[in-house]
């Protein structure tokens, strides 16, 4: 039972970070219709930038900063360099334009880099409460939870509260309508690309000091753990990618625990699997969001 | 449908020529390979890039380096050691292409360190065909050692099994009824160190076997469940990185037991590298790890060793990696005198396999014709205020058993550029 | 008729090429015939149907670990067996292994779209490696393929790489042409039809999901094929040869070769096996560290760039200049103008609500 407890509450701060970062594939569906295939690369480079500013000025804060601030310039720069001037009719073209980025910022950041793992510190210790016994969440865990709960509070009230959020929505849903209503549509493209890059790069930098270090593949899994947790909460639902995150987190746990290492990522794939082939729109869209 | 296959006529077309402009000869068979009047050609595969480069990328620029010094001071026969370095990923399909354009293309004399148990496995059975040399495998695998099988391999690492048995003993020597418990990588790596273990303490004596896998860079559970079953000694068959997090999570479960670790993962700068100049001291203090190299800050290998390093290496961080690579070129060295001055890929063999080769090690090395393990003997290294130095035991692996023995370190000769053997000249 | 005849007349010129090249080049000359297959395969599958499958690799890895179990087994059951019955029935075991997975796959696409799709394969490639140590392929060290040594009538002749560089193009033969017969036939139409407007296939008696289905695993086989021929050509079969870097450069080769296009595919794959050697070997040149760091990273980093390009302002690729080539105006199965043309612009721009 110990074990079990222990075993969930690692998996719970994995689980935050993945929700953050797939809460990221969530808006830049939600504002463009895209997977956005090239977030783990663009989230290693603003992660490289907070990891480079640290380094010169001693401040985590500062270094976090600046990773969100090259995240999100990032974001929208891709934005308006290569996805706008892609035909978007079809996905394949955004894809394969991700694909190329991907290629080209990984190996510049391998080349301007070298292949070195750097080790990066967590702000707050990484030494766990122990309740009765059992080792539970640390300070930085609590960190993590609680930027995490904020970002997806304050992302929740500007979609549903705000008319920034309304007209990203509307952009989204109905481009034509939403142009003829007055909405500049592709002003809300870039801004929906520059948040979700800028929270990609928060799930990064909240992630890479837990594991090895800093690599240009250090998203990577990341990346593909958060794209399964997405699919699973349904693409549209930021509430659902919440959910699914804590859910995968605590299950790669547990399987690593009670299994191996090595059943973990199989684990997650046969979800995504199973939650593809009987509810492709996820445990939380509602009705046919796929083909939207 | 004539249009499609016309095109793809011409598109082959122009595949094949592409192929074809980059074609040249067939190499000229008489000659050894890699063998001319003032050069010997050698060449290596390694990981420059992808997840192994972290921790290994380093050992062949330090070979390099010592092959640069070499060179400078005269060569070894008057030639010039030219060392062909290939990036492999550590991806056992670039391995295959990395060596074959090694042996078809540079025509290289021999393959020397060429690093990995599952990219060289990948390669053992051509270079047997080709009748390549196959000198000093950076890997612990029994695999290099099938004199039978593979006459040219020869390896260079102490095998898992002798490292994991010699943990061991230590363990048992100075924690007499400690429980002991094992965390190893989910390959031959991690199988090996088990298996010395348990020759050591029984089948039965583990209190908790835990593995990883390096696709995953999570081990919190697999330390939780070693600090549940109340482990006192932990033997790791880790990586360097995997050495680093499961240290670094065990501290942040505010445990600290003893990390005996092996060699291929237990190097203190490179570990400090991962942890943090910071926090590597507290955590890595009394840290025990097995060696064959000469290692002590004071050695006079190593002084030597920091010094090509300065010299030839622009100075590059000096870690274990730095003294494995450079050993490993002084022994390839060693060998190409001891093979003659006007050495063949079988004189080159058979200096190896003569037994008269005596490298840089503390212990003796072990090659002869029916055994091509160099080291057979590993000497206990311990942390001690961020120094990781001897600590004294040496113990010799064989036939089941662990034996402890003296160390027998080799006395620096000639500033390391190693000498034709006495009486060699008389055949000039 | 006329496919397999040209087919058969493109291998016999590559296998008369052999003669012109070293040991190396034919090395790498059935290297790229492995490679050809999968992205002939996956260039079909992505020209015609505007199916994304960024899992190529692990249907080539499918392929590859077939290929050896069976071989392995037929060698081992009948020590006597000549080469060629073992070759044959590890060919066998490849595409049964890459079929049956392709199928499966095949499956989900029918029920998925675009970046699902995407994103299922991409999983299935990162699992890859945890799939080799958790079932028995192996673990990394994978598994190993029986040696073929040149024959002795012509063992005076060539050199072992330019017999397996023989066998590679033969299995690419096999493995494409087929291919090559769907993509110009009624199958090839459907496929089309499907991607251009999906309901109003199934109004003409079209089955949407049938063809997804049939066309995944109909691209899924000649990879499986492909990897069949790396394991001919390197006697081994690892999780670490498959990996997300391999799989892109799969998609690359087709994207730059012209999706769609059998002949771009295999422009895009000597491309993919060639120029990251040459840029390597260029990388030598350079000083220690620099090289060290290029090395490896700067032909990825060509790449990407030259796919960034490609999609920006020649979505039909390489295979594109072809096309400008004089020649015969097709007469029988071209009943839409696109069809002649690399099908990227098709996929890419035509269709509707694929999302």
């Amino acid at each position: 039972m110990d074990r079990f407890v222990f075993l969930l509450s690692t998996g719970l701060a994995r689980g935050a970070v993945l929700a953050l970062f797939a809460l990221s594939l969530v808006i830049v569906w939600r504002a463009a219709r895209a997977v956005n295939f090239a977030q783990a690369a663009m989230a290693a480079v603003a992660v490289y930038a907070a990891f480079a500013v640290t380094a010169a000025s001693g401040s985590y804060w500062l270094g976090l900063a600046c990773g969100l601030a090259t995240g999100a310039l990032l974001g929208a720069a891709v934005e308006r360099g290569l996805m706008r001037r892609l035909p978007h009719r079809t996905p394949l073209p955004g894809m394969i334009g991700a694909i190329g980025l991907v290629m080209v910022l990984q190996a510049g950041l391998a080349i301007a880099f070298g292949p070195e793992h750097r080790p990066m510190r967590a702000p707050f210790s990484e030494r766990p409460f122990v309740i009765g016994g059992v080792p539970v969440l640390s300070p930085y865990d609590l960190f993590v939870l609680a930027t995490a709960a904020a970002v997806m509070g304050a992302l929740a009230l500007l979609f549903t509260k705000t008319s920034l959020g309304l007209r990203l929505r509307a952009a989204a849903f109905a481009p034509e309508t939403s142009r003829l209503l007055g909405v500049r549509v592709p002003r809300m493209v870039t801004v929906g690309w520059t948040l979700s890059v800028a929270t990609a790069a928060l799930a990064a930098l909240l992630s890479v000091p837990t594991e090895l270090g800093l690599s240009p593949h250090a998203a990577d899994l990341l990346f593909v753990d958060a794209f399964a947790v997405a699919v699973v909460g349904g693409l549209d639902s930021p509430l659902g990618a919440l959910a699914a995150g804590i859910g995968v987190g605590m299950l790669s746990g547990l399987v690593t625990g009670y299994v191996s290492a090595s059943a973990a990522p199989l684990a997650v794939l046969a979800l995504l699997t199973v939650v593809l082939l009987l509810r492709p729109g996820g445990l939380f869209a509602a009705g046919e969001a796929r083909k939207a | 449908m004539h249009t499609p296959t016309s095109r793809t006529a011409v598109a082959a077309l122009t595949a094949a020529a592409l192929l074809g402009a980059a074609a040249c000869s067939t190499p000229d068979e008489d000659d050894t390979p890699g063998i001319t009047d003032d050069t010997v050609t050698i060449g290596t595969h390694q990981p420059l890039t992808g997840p192994a480069a972290a921790g290994y990328s380093t050992i062949s620029a330090a070979t390099a380096a010592y092959f640069a010094y070499v060179n400078d001071n005269g060569g070894i026969h008057g030639r010039d050691i030219e060392y062909v370095v290939k990036d492999d990923a550590y991806d056992p399909a670039q391995t295959q292409t990395a060596v074959r354009e090694l042996v078809t293309e540079d025509e290289v004399f021999a393959i020397v360190n060429g690093l990995g148990t599952p990219t060289h496995s990948a390669v053992l059975d051509y270079l047997d065909e080709q009748e390549v040399p196959d000198l000093f495998v950076s890997s612990g695998a029994l695999t290099w050692n099938q004199p039978g099988v593979y006459p040219n391999t020869f390896a260079f690492n102490a095998d898992y099994v002798t490292e994991g048995a010699a943990l061991a003993q230590y363990a048992v020597d100075q924690h007499p009824g400690a429980l002991i418990c094992v965390l190893g990588q989910d390959d031959d790596y991690g199988e090996g160190i088990l298996e010395g273990v348990e020759m050591v303490v029984g089948g039965n004596g583990l209190a908790e076997i835990q593995t990883y896998s390096t696709s995953n860079q999570d081990v919190t559970a697999q330390i939780g469940a070693m600090m549940e079953a109340g482990c006192e000694v932990n033997v790791l068959g880790t990586i360097n990185g995997f050495t680093a997090l499961a240290v670094g999570t065990a501290a942040e479960l505010d445990w600290f037991p003893q990390w005996y670790v092996s060699s291929s993962g237990g190097d203190y700068p490179t570990l400090v590298g991962y942890l943090g100049e910071d926090v590597a001291p507290l955590v890595l203090q009394g840290m025990v790890s097995v060696n064959y190299l000469p290692f002590s800050p004071d050695d006079e290998w190593v002084e030597l060793f920091r010094r090509i390093n300065d010299e030839y290496n622009d100075g590059a961080p000096f870690t274990g990696n730095t003294v494995f690579g450079m050993s490993v070129g002084y022994l390839f060295a060693e060998a190409l005198a001891a093979a003659g001055a006007d050495p063949t890929r079988e004189s080159l063999v058979a200096a190896v396999e003569s037994g008269d080769l005596v490298g840089n090690g503390i212990v003796p090395l072990a090659y002869s014709e029916d055994d091509h393990a160099a080291y057979r003997s590993v000497g206990i290294t311990v942390v001690n205020e961020g120094v990781q130095d001897y600590a004294g035991p040496v113990y010799s692996v064989g036939a089941g058993r662990v034996t402890a023995v003296e160390a027998q370190p080799v006395p620096l000769e000639n500033d390391g550029i190693p000498q034709p053997p006495q009486g060699d000249g008389s055949d000039e | 008729m006329r496919t397999t005849l040209r087919a058969a007349l493109i291998a016999l010129v590559a296998i008369a090429a052999t003669f012109g090249l070293d040991p190396f080049r034919n090395y790498q000359l059935a290297t790229a015939a492995g490679v050809f297959a999968a992205v002939a395969g996956l260039t079909v599958l992505v020209g015609l149907t505007g199916q994304l499958s960024l899992g190529h690799a692990v249907l080539m890895a499918a392929g590859g670990y077939g290929y050896a179990a069976a071989a392995t087994a037929v060698e081992d059951a009948a020590p006597g067996a000549g080469p060629a019955v073992v070759l044959v029935a590890g060919l066998g075991g490849a595409a049964a292994a890459s079929g049956a997975l392709g199928l499966l796959l095949g499956l989900a696409a029918a029920r998925l779209r675009g970046p699902y799709l995407a994103g299922l394969t991409l999983a299935l490639v990162i699992a890859l490696p945890s799939a080799a140590n958790v079932l028995p392929l192996g673990g990394d060290q994978g598994l190993p393929a029986p040696f073929f040594p040149v024959p002795e009538a012509l063992s005076a002749l060539i050199a072992v790489e330019q017999w397996h560089a023989w066998l590679a193009i033969a299995i690419a033969a096999v493995a494409v042409t087929p291919l090559a017969v769907i993509r110009g036939g009624r199958a090839g139409l459907r496929m089309r039809a499907v991607l251009d407007d999906e309901t109003a296939a199934g109004l003409s008696g079209v089955d949407p999901a049938l063809v997804k289905t049939g066309a995944f695993a109909a691209s899924a086989i000649p990879a499986g094929l492909g990897g069949a021929v790396l394991a001919v050509a390197t006697q081994q079969v690892t999780p670490g040869g498959y990996g997300l870097g391999f799989s892109l450069l799969l998609v690359v080769a087709a994207v730059v070769g012209g999706l769609g296009s059998i002949g771009g595919a295999a422009i895009g794959a000597v491309l993919v096996v060639v120029l990251p050697w040459l840029i390597d070997t260029a990388a030598e040149a350079v000083p220690a560290e620099l090289g060290r760091r290029l090395d490896g990273n700067l032909a990825v980093l060509l790449f990407g760039a030259v796919v960034i390009a490609v999609v920006l302002a020649r979505p039909d690729g390489v295979a594109g200049l072809l096309n400008r080539l004089p020649r015969r105006r097709p007469s029988t199965d071209d009943t839409a103008p696109s069809n002649h043309a690399p099908l990227s612009t098709t996929a890419l721009s035509k269709s509707t609500k694929l999302l």
